[in-house]
């Protein structure tokens, strides 16, 4: 579905992304995983065109996207919900959505979605009119993921999604994660929280400063001793690859 | 005396706000701050009266023509100049926009588009009296039009897709290309539609102040000033800011003595510093609840 062949994305001198190369199946998910600076938000950045990668392709369905400005990848089927959730704050919950379907040209069938996502993420039931800015954090994400299916994505880009969530929140985002994943949609998720992201994924990859460094299904993934010491061991991530952070400006 | 300065006072306010929601909305879409707006409307004014005097064009038709001018100049500007500059710091584009006024001045003056003659008024007329207060029909026409402008905005900002999009891509130009939403071209219809407003404000002011190349210049100063005393980034702000700048300043050459009643322009923009000093998003600025 989404095919990654040797991306090198630079921040001016710095290399971000080195030969990143993975493959995505239709339907599946595939955890993105890594420490800060690995290159996790590049990756997700270069696959949405917010960066142009300096060389090599990405492929959607065959097809090379990796040239083509932002709303072009939106309107042919990738959107993403970014980091911190970046929502339209002083918009109401409905102009959000009504913005998540831009691209769309057929206005009633929109119209629906939204009730939709209102089934889908019930805390934001009656709340249509609300400035979205004055939701609480677990509400912006899920009208954050409530905008982006309003464009109605066959591949779905997330990056932290659990960001400065309450693990009781984290867990209800992740059903609903799962729950889409059901329905068929591709999702590629950037996380920090390796533990429960490989639960519900069915392969990943380990970044480090913009490099493949590990990838595989799930299962491997988890009995690897790098995930485990990197990003199972609860909180100690003082681990021991010193090269692990910093934003690829290391090598 | 006091109510006849009140009412004169929000007729040259609403000009000064027609004037201001065009330079805001250009600036919360694109964060540039359009000094060439005067010299902009100026220029759409003058193609106005060069269809009605040389042409023999009606002068309603005249008008549109000037708001057509300004909704294609808008296009130009965008298209033509700014995008090819676009990775230049935004406070540098400032300048540009100054610099395309002064060429657009260049361009009046070498077409000929100059005339000494006054402005026609669309409305011409008899005043009306209302109580010891008169009201001439340019300020009817001053009053309705700047109603109009003001709902249009609303209508376009509360209820259409491309509204919604403005105001999404000014609060987060990121997020709004995420969605798929076109920034560059937001920016152009953002263009247009503040010099076509632009144009509006300049037919409206020129049948009241002589027209000549910089007449518009002074109407662009109130306008910032009005937009700053309306907190900047919001549109009703710029309406409401524009008002009180005209009755604050009728007032004072009303009420003052002769000596000081030419300050009146000085006065405002001490008021405007005061009103910096204690409220500084202005009087109906917005102060984003998400933030980012």
């Amino acid at each position: 579905m989404l095919k990654f062949e040797g991306v090198n994305t630079f921040y001016g001198p710095i290399h971000a992304l080195k030969d990143v190369s993975f493959d995505v199946d239709k339907g599946a998910l595939v955890a993105v995983l890594g420490a800060n600076g690995a290159g996790k938000t590049t990756l997700m950045n270069t696959t949405s065109g917010l960066i142009r990668a300096r060389s090599g392709q990405i492929l959607l369905e065959g097809r090379r996207i990796d040239r083509l400005t932002p709303d072009r990848i939106v309107r042919l089927g990738i959107t993403q919900v970014p980091e911190g959730r970046q929502l339209f704050p002083d918009l109401s919950v409905a102009e959000n959505l009504r913005m998540g379907a831009y691209v769309r040209r057929d206005g009633a069938s929109a119209h629906r979605d939204q009730a939709d996502v209102f089934e889908r993420f019930p805390a934001l039931k009656g709340r249509a009119r609300q400035i979205a800015g004055t939701l609480s954090g677990g509400e912006q994400q899920m009208l954050a993921i409530g905008r982006a299916l309003m464009a109605r994505p066959r591949v779905l880009l997330l990056d932290e999604p659990s960001l400065g969530l309450s693990p009781l929140l984290v867990r209800q985002l992740f059903d609903r994660l799962a729950a889409l994943g059901r329905e068929g949609i591709t999702m590629v998720v950037a996380e920090q929280n390796a533990y429960l992201s490989l639960e519900m994924a069915s392969h990943g990859i380990v970044l480090e400063t913009g490099k493949v460094a590990l990838s595989g299904s799930s299962d491997e993934l988890r009995r690897t001793d790098r995930v485990r010491q990197l990003y199972l061991g609860t909180k100690d991530k003082a681990g021991p690859l010193p090269d692990d952070t910093g934003g690829g400006v290391h090598n | 005396m006091l109510a006849q300065l009140i009412v004169s006072g929000l007729a040259a306010g609403s000009l000064y706000g027609i004037m201001a929601l065009g330079l805001i909305l250009i600036y919360k879409t694109t964060h540039i701050l359009n000094f060439g707006q005067g010299d902009m409307a100026m220029f759409s004014t003058f193609i106005a009266l060069l269809l009605f005097r040389t042409y023999g064009v009606p002068l309603s038709a005249a008008l549109g023509g000037a708001l057509v001018t300004g909704i294609l100049l808008g296009v130009v500007v965008d298209r033509g100049l700014l995008r090819w500059a676009k990775n230049a710091p935004v406070t540098s584009l400032f300048i540009a926009t100054l610099g395309i006024g002064m060429i657009l001045q260049a361009i009046a003056l070498w077409m000929g588009l100059i005339d000494a003659r006054p402005f026609p008024y669309a409305l011409r007329g008899p005043p009306l009296f209302i109580g010891d207060v008169v009201l001439r029909q340019h300020d009817l026409l001053v009053f309705g039009v700047a109603l109009a402008v003001s709902l249009v905005f609303f209508l376009v900002f509360k209820f259409t897709k491309v509204g919604i999009a403005m105001r999404a891509t000014s609060q987060n130009r990121r997020a709004a290309q995420l969605m798929g939403i076109n920034v560059g071209r937001i920016g152009t219809w953002s263009w247009a539609l503040g010099l076509g407003t632009g144009a509006i404000a300049g037919c409206l002011v020129a049948p009241i102040v002589f027209l000549d190349l910089t007449s518009m210049v002074f109407v662009m100063i109130k306008a910032i000033a009005a937009a700053v005393l309306g907190g900047f980034t919001s549109l009703p702000g710029a309406v409401v800011g524009g008002l009180l700048l005209g009755v604050i300043e009728n007032l004072f050459s009303g009420y003052m003595p002769p000596a000081i009643a030419p300050l009146k322009t000085t006065f405002v923009f001490t008021l405007i510093i005061l009103v910096l000093v204690f409220r500084p998003h202005g009087l109906l600025g917005e102060r984003s609840v998400g933030g980012h």
